[in-house]
């Protein structure tokens, strides 16, 4: 196992503030928008350099949503902020009419993913948003696994042209990505190469599956891990090439196994090369208040869980 | 009236103590106006609501509440539990794993007094309006109360409702506005200015009355006048002034303690400043 360290934990949201921040600098026509939450959102220094091209328009979702795909008629690239909830749920007919079929030039960049967000509890803990934009055509979701990779990503797409789902976190986690890597949307990371099992995880489980990585090489087994960012376009053919080694596949997602990374992996799977899979994801079930890791812990989204779901899978290959 | 007004400020000085100890006990959670409500949870509760504590989700021939502004949760809980709703003990709990006091009010945990969820912004008062409706349809003459943040009003369903309700002569409801001039970012003001909230309602049709809500004498005689401009084909819509912090003199009137929790040494000071008078959790 391919050994990983960090020597800090940072939010992924100041990593969104930082790559904002850094495609503003790059490019005039970059602007961003935020309904009532600015700090949570990272959001400041973006403001701080480029105020005439930030918009705050009140605790008004979707006014800000149909704000945005208004202001790519122009050439701007509006980035919008709020949290997970209020950027999917609250908004989808304005993102499905306005954005998405209308094919606007709008990132959707979403905080306060899962239940990670913790104490606040279940209205504010989305873990279907994957799903609901991914179901949208045209649109790209990106769910990145630390602060460089969610820097990184916030600059890339930038640079790309039409609608993005971007989804990030509340809570510290460690930095374990290169600082200066280069963000290719669509193209998943080789975590770790091995051979017995496929680890594929988007988001805050990366780390976990580093763990859990970790955990079965002390077991004797040999897991490959796959880091998917962009669950939408999958990257179909680096999927099938690792589990056509490895036989079998544990997906890692902190949201709903239900239109989750899992059912496309799934999808894919079944259509090319049906293969035993596991699901580390929540259960179809809201979350609650407590804190990030009580919460990670109880919904089953612990390198644990993601080791004895290997066992499992690798016991149903074998079978 | 069945308290003094010295009681009924006694009753808010306690809660006002359980919120800003709750709130410090899990360090997440809404002060801000969740003291400055204090006053006007204490009045409808126990001076003006027609309530039961051994709750029933349908609530036949009593009054309902509706709040839609969910982060002020820590004083509808205190509220409720020295009501009589559930033993104050529970407050302990407030955030934490596998609590019936969820950050944001729900029913999912089945917590007496809670009919619907909220938390996400301005779905109450179209909630309220439904009940509203169905207590007519069922000839219940009783009242349905509704509180929303002076901020939540940004949000466009709010304006859906308040074009709804006069239209509809949603005469038994009362909602209250806790205009306190802030939110997140800043004061309302500056993020997207609500101006003259008085007139807006009005010309959507509804009978506005203003109200101070950090003065006891003064809400509850507000809400008791509100509830006699029921019935006469109009909503009610209660602009209550109040201050954010109301209480602690360090957390009034700033933004900053929307949603900050206190930490020790500001706990103590807050204690220091809110008389004990029905016992501390
Ligand atoms: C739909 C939605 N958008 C955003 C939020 C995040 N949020 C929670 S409270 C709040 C500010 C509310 O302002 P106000 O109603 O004035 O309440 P106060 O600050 O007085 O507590 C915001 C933006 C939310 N809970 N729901």
């Amino acid at each position: 196992m391919k050994k990983y360290t960090y020597t800090e934990k940072k939010d992924t949201r100041s990593g969104f503030g930082a790559g904002l921040h850094e495609a503003g600098k790059k490019n005039e026509n970059v602007v961003a928008l935020c309904a009532d939450l600015v700090g949570s959102l990272k959001m400041d220094a973006f403001i701080k350099d480029f105020p005439e091209r930030f918009t705050q328009v009140g605790i008004a979702e979707a006014n800000m949503i149909g704000i945005a795909a208004g202001m790519t008629i122009n050439g701007k690239i509006p980035f919008t902020g709020t949290f997970a909830n209020f950027s999917t749920g609250r908004v989808y007919d304005q993102i499905r009419q306005s954005v998405a079929y209308s094919n606007k030039n709008v990132k959707i960049c979403a905080s306060h993913a899962g239940l990670t967000l913790g104490e606040d509890g279940a209205t504010h803990q989305i873990l279907e948003d994957i799903g609901l934009m991914k179901m949208l055509p045209g649109m790209v979701v990106i769910n990145p696994c630390d602060y460089n990779q969610t820097k990184a990503a916030t600059m890339a797409i930038a640079e790309y042209e039409g609608p993005v789902y971007l989804r990030f976190g509340r809570p510290v986690i460690p930095v374990f990505t290169d600082p200066d890597q280069k963000f290719e949307i669509g193209k998943a990371w080789m975590v770790n190469e091995g051979t017995d099992v496929t680890i594929i995880a988007t988001g805050h489980m990366v780390w976990k599956a580093i763990e859990a990585g970790e955990q079965l090489a002390e077991l004797g087994i040999d897991a490959e891990i796959i880091n998917i960012h962009t669950i939408k376009p999958l990257d179909d053919e680096a999927i099938l090439k690792s589990v056509k080694k490895t036989g079998c596949v544990v997906t890692c997602e902190e949201h709903n196994k239900f239109g989750g990374l899992g059912e496309s992996v799934a999808r894919l799977l079944t259509t090319e090369l049906p293969t035993p899979q596991e699901f580390v994801a929540t259960n179809d079930t809201f979350g609650e208040s407590g804190t990030p890791d009580q919460l990670m812990s109880k919904y089953g989204l612990d390198a644990v869980n993601i080791v004895e779901a290997v066992k499992k899978v690798i016991g149903r290959k074998k079978a | 009236m069945k308290h003094t007004i010295k009681e009924l400020e006694d009753i808010a000085s306690q809660i006002r103590r359980d919120i800003v100890r709750m709130v410090h006990g899990c360090q997440s959670g809404h002060p801000g106006a969740s003291l400055g409500c204090a006053d006007f949870f204490t009045a409808l509760y126990f001076e003006v609501l027609n309530h039961k504590t051994d709750f029933t989700m349908e609530g036949v021939g009593e009054d309902l509440f509706f709040l839609s502004n969910g982060h002020i949760s820590p004083v509808w809980y205190s509220t409720l539990a020295h009501a009589g709703y559930f033993d104050k003990s529970e407050l302990a709990t407030f955030r934490k794993l596998d609590s019936r006091l969820q950050g944001h009010p729900t029913t999912h945990e089945h917590l007496p007094g809670i009919r619907i969820a909220s938390g996400s912004l301005g779905q109450g008062l179209s909630v309220a309006i439904g009940a509203a409706l169905a207590k007519k349809l069922n000839g219940d003459q009783s009242h349905i109360f509704a509180l929303l943040g002076d901020g939540e009003l940004q949000e466009g369903q709010n304006w859906e409702a308040a074009m709804f309700a006069p239209f509809n002569k949603v005469d038994h409801l009362i909602a209250s506005v806790d205009y306190n001039g802030q939110q997140i970012d800043g004061p309302t003001s500056k993020v997207l200015a609500l101006d003259d909230l008085q007139a807006k309602f009005e010309a959507f049709g509804w009978h506005v009355i203003n109200t101070d809500g950090n003065d006891m004498q003064a809400i509850v005689e507000g809400l008791h006048y509100a509830k006699t401009l029921t019935g006469k084909g109009k909503p009610i819509l209660n602009l209550m002034s109040t201050q954010m912090g109301a209480g602690v003199d360090y957390m009034v009137g700033s933004h900053k303690w929307h949603g900050t929790a206190p930490n020790d040494e500001q706990l103590a000071s807050a204690l220091a400043q809110l008389p004990e008078t029905l016992g501390d959790y």
